[in-house]
């Protein structure tokens, strides 16, 4: 045959494949460029800028004093509330998620899409919605202080305090924890308990020493994605919280609307920000994958 | 055979999933010491039948003995057993130390005595070096001796093998198979070896079950599964066959389809339809009428001739059906060639009556 490949044609096919994966990847990360990677480049900016005796942001003067103000009481008292109440939300999340993605991922294949789109159902209406009707279940003569009173646990107020938050943020939540879960433990090969169990562990141990070890990359994504935006939920403690001040998300927002403080609200958001990434970076390291 | 020589009972064991019934009224002696086989194509029951052994499924009906314990419906951590499972199960999150002192782990074996217990089942399947790799660093084969010495460490009085050299290649799975054989010995426990290949039953095998639609066909000793076969299936799954359509005429005569009267014992009714089943290579061909005095011989013509290097491989028509022949590789002047007219003869004891 007289058709050859002639040198170099190979590395050209090569660069004009990866040229078209770029060009269809490109409306994308201009999108992405402009209204995620700019905004994020002015906080930081903002972080190091002046406050005039106005209020007003100056882009000059750069300084650190917004990163020295985080480590005063009232900030460090707001960081360590939003980190405890991250932290509740995450560890009740996993307690309720971990049972019922076991028990979703043990049925047979058409009943588990059944269920998952159960879990899924609450995500087809508004989160601002949902968060409201909380609001009127907890209220004063909502269902579920009646039902706590009637039961004799207490007066059931619990609207505008850290429990409800919580109930709110697990709530929301809830879904992030269940499905990473599922899609772990669903992986996980059945034979690998059979062998556990032959080998004289009894149903707890095999448990313990199989399944939960194995469905580890499930706990580390399902509890990033859950602390990561309760730590700075802003909607949930607004609208089920009572003291506003209390919780990161809203003390950002007061510093850019009440307190006109843009250099301490974008050293927060910095803060927080940092926070979610070694969040991210610790579940990278554990070797997970599906997030 | 005395009580404490059997090590596994199954007496009118059932099991059924749903309408199905993978086990169909088994009884089986395993005996105390032996390799077992339970052979047979998939499907038939016998991965089931060794999970009811071990624990891991409940049979629907009938009675499961260990050295004369019954086992009930005992889970499988109560179980004097253990497997070696096919997909081997090894946990991927332990390296192998831990993989094989897993067992004595759960049962709380003192920590000197599981480490020098672990280091002799490590040796004992050659993988001291390999001690603290993950499973998904070893080969095939490795995953499947750190198997073996998981199970053998805990010094069951039976151990389980579900095909488990079923995902290795050719070459190394006779390698295995010597190895287990010699493992066996040594160790000296029970076997109970689930497969569907017949050449790996026959070659390790003290005893092979054959089974087919959850009912065991025949036990017996691999010679006897090979040269007297008593049903048509066990005939045919072992290794190649030619089937002569017969018919009892009476307890130690049959009657050939050609009309050939044959002195051959069997415990069938008179007028039975039966077969007669006679190996290739018991078969041998001789030019017509020259076939020694004292075999049965048929006359044929040689259809066509296949060399295989150490063997040739005939096939001749006789009036009413073909006959596959396996001759040893002999001299130019002894072969037959297509269209020779031969006559083809076998001894009467190298033959065996089946049904089915």
């Amino acid at each position: 045959m007289d058709v050859v490949v002639e040198p170099g044609l190979e590395h050209q096919a090569e660069r004009a494949r990866s040229r078209h994966g770029f060009l269809m990847g490109l409306p994308t990360m201009i999108y992405l460029f402009v209204f995620f990677v700019v905004p994020l480049g002015f906080v930081v900016m903002y972080s190091f800028a002046t406050r005039t005796r106005t209020g007003r942001t100056e882009l000059a003067g750069w300084n650190v004093e917004a990163y020295e103000r985080l480590g005063e009481t009232v900030v460090r008292a707001v960081a360590f509330r939003s980190l405890w109440i991250a932290a509740v939300t995450t560890i009740l999340s996993l307690a309720l998620a971990y049972p019922l993605a076991y028990f979703i991922s043990t049925r047979r294949p058409a009943t588990r899409n059944m269920l998952l789109v159960g879990v899924m159902i609450p995500f087809w209406s508004n989160f601002l919605i949902r968060t409201y009707a909380w609001r009127v279940l907890l209220d004063s003569d909502g269902i579920f202080t009646r039902i706590m009173s009637g039961m004799g646990l207490g007066d059931g107020r619990i609207l505008f305090t850290n429990n409800a938050v919580i109930l709110g943020l697990v709530y929301g939540y809830l879904p992030f924890m269940v499905l990473p879960l599922y899609a772990a433990i669903e992986r996980i090969d059945w034979s690998l308990v059979e062998g556990a169990r032959d080998l004289y562990a009894s149903g707890w141990s095999a448990f313990r020493r199989v399944v939960w070890p194995l469905s580890k990359p499930g706990v580390i994504a399902g509890s990033i994605l859950v602390f990561v935006p309760s730590f700075g939920a802003y909607v949930t403690p607004a609208i089920l919280g009572g003291n506003k001040k209390g919780l990161m998300g809203s003390y950002i927002v007061d510093q850019f609307m009440d307190a006109r403080n843009g250099p301490l609200g974008s050293s927060l958001s910095v803060l927080v920000l940092v926070v979610m990434l070694m969040g991210t970076l610790i579940y990278f390291r554990q070797g997970g994958r599906s997030l | 055979m005395s009580e404490a020589s059997v090590a596994v009972g199954l007496h009118g064991v059932v099991k059924r999933f749903g309408d199905v019934v993978a086990v169909d009224n088994l009884d089986l002696d395993i005996r105390d010491g032996e390799f077992f086989s339970l052979l047979g194509p998939s499907g038939c029951g016998k991965t089931t039948t060794l999970r009811m052994i071990a624990g891991l499924e409940l049979p629907t009906a009938g009675s499961v003995t260990i050295h004369g314990e019954e086992m009930g419906i005992r889970p499988p951590n109560k179980r004097p057993v253990n497997t070696v499972f096919q997909s081997y199960a090894l946990f991927p999150h332990m390296d192998v130390a831990r993989n094989v002192g897993f067992g004595l782990e759960m049962r709380k074996v003192p920590k000197e005595e599981r480490s020098s217990l672990i280091d002799w089942a490590i040796d004992l399947v050659e993988m001291g070096a390999m001690a603290h790799r993950k499973p998904a660093q070893l080969s095939g084969g490795q995953q499947q001796r750190v198997a073996l010495a998981r199970a053998l460490v805990n010094r069951p009085e039976v151990l389980l093998l579900d095909e488990p050299l079923g995902a290795l290649d050719l070459k190394l799975r006779h390698q295995m198979q010597h190895e287990l054989k010699e493992l066996q010995r040594e160790v000296g426990i029970t076997f109970v070896y689930v497969t569907h290949d017949q050449e790996e039953a026959v070659t390790m095998s003290d005893r092979i079950g054959v089974m087919h639609d959850g009912k065991l066909l025949q036990v017996d000793s691999p010679e006897r599964i090979y040269e007297h076969p008593t049903t048509r299936f066990v005939a045919d799954f072992i290794g190649q066959t030619n089937f002569l359509e017969a018919t009892v005429a009476s307890a130690d005569e049959v009657v050939l389809a050609n009309g050939d009267r044959l002195r051959l014992s069997t415990d069938h009714d008179g007028g039975a339809a039966v077969a007669v089943t006679v190996r290739p290579e018991r078969l041998t061909v001789h030019g017509r009428d020259e076939a020694p005095v004292g075999a049965h011989s048929l006359d044929g013509v040689v259809d066509s001739v296949v060399y295989m290097g150490n063997a040739i491989n005939y096939t001749i028509s006789v009036d009413w059906m073909h006959l596959e022949v396996r001759c040893p590789a002999t001299l130019a002047d002894d072969r037959k060639y297509e269209g020779d007219e031969v006559t083809v003869s076998f001894d009467p004891d190298h033959a065996s009556v089946v049904v089915g």
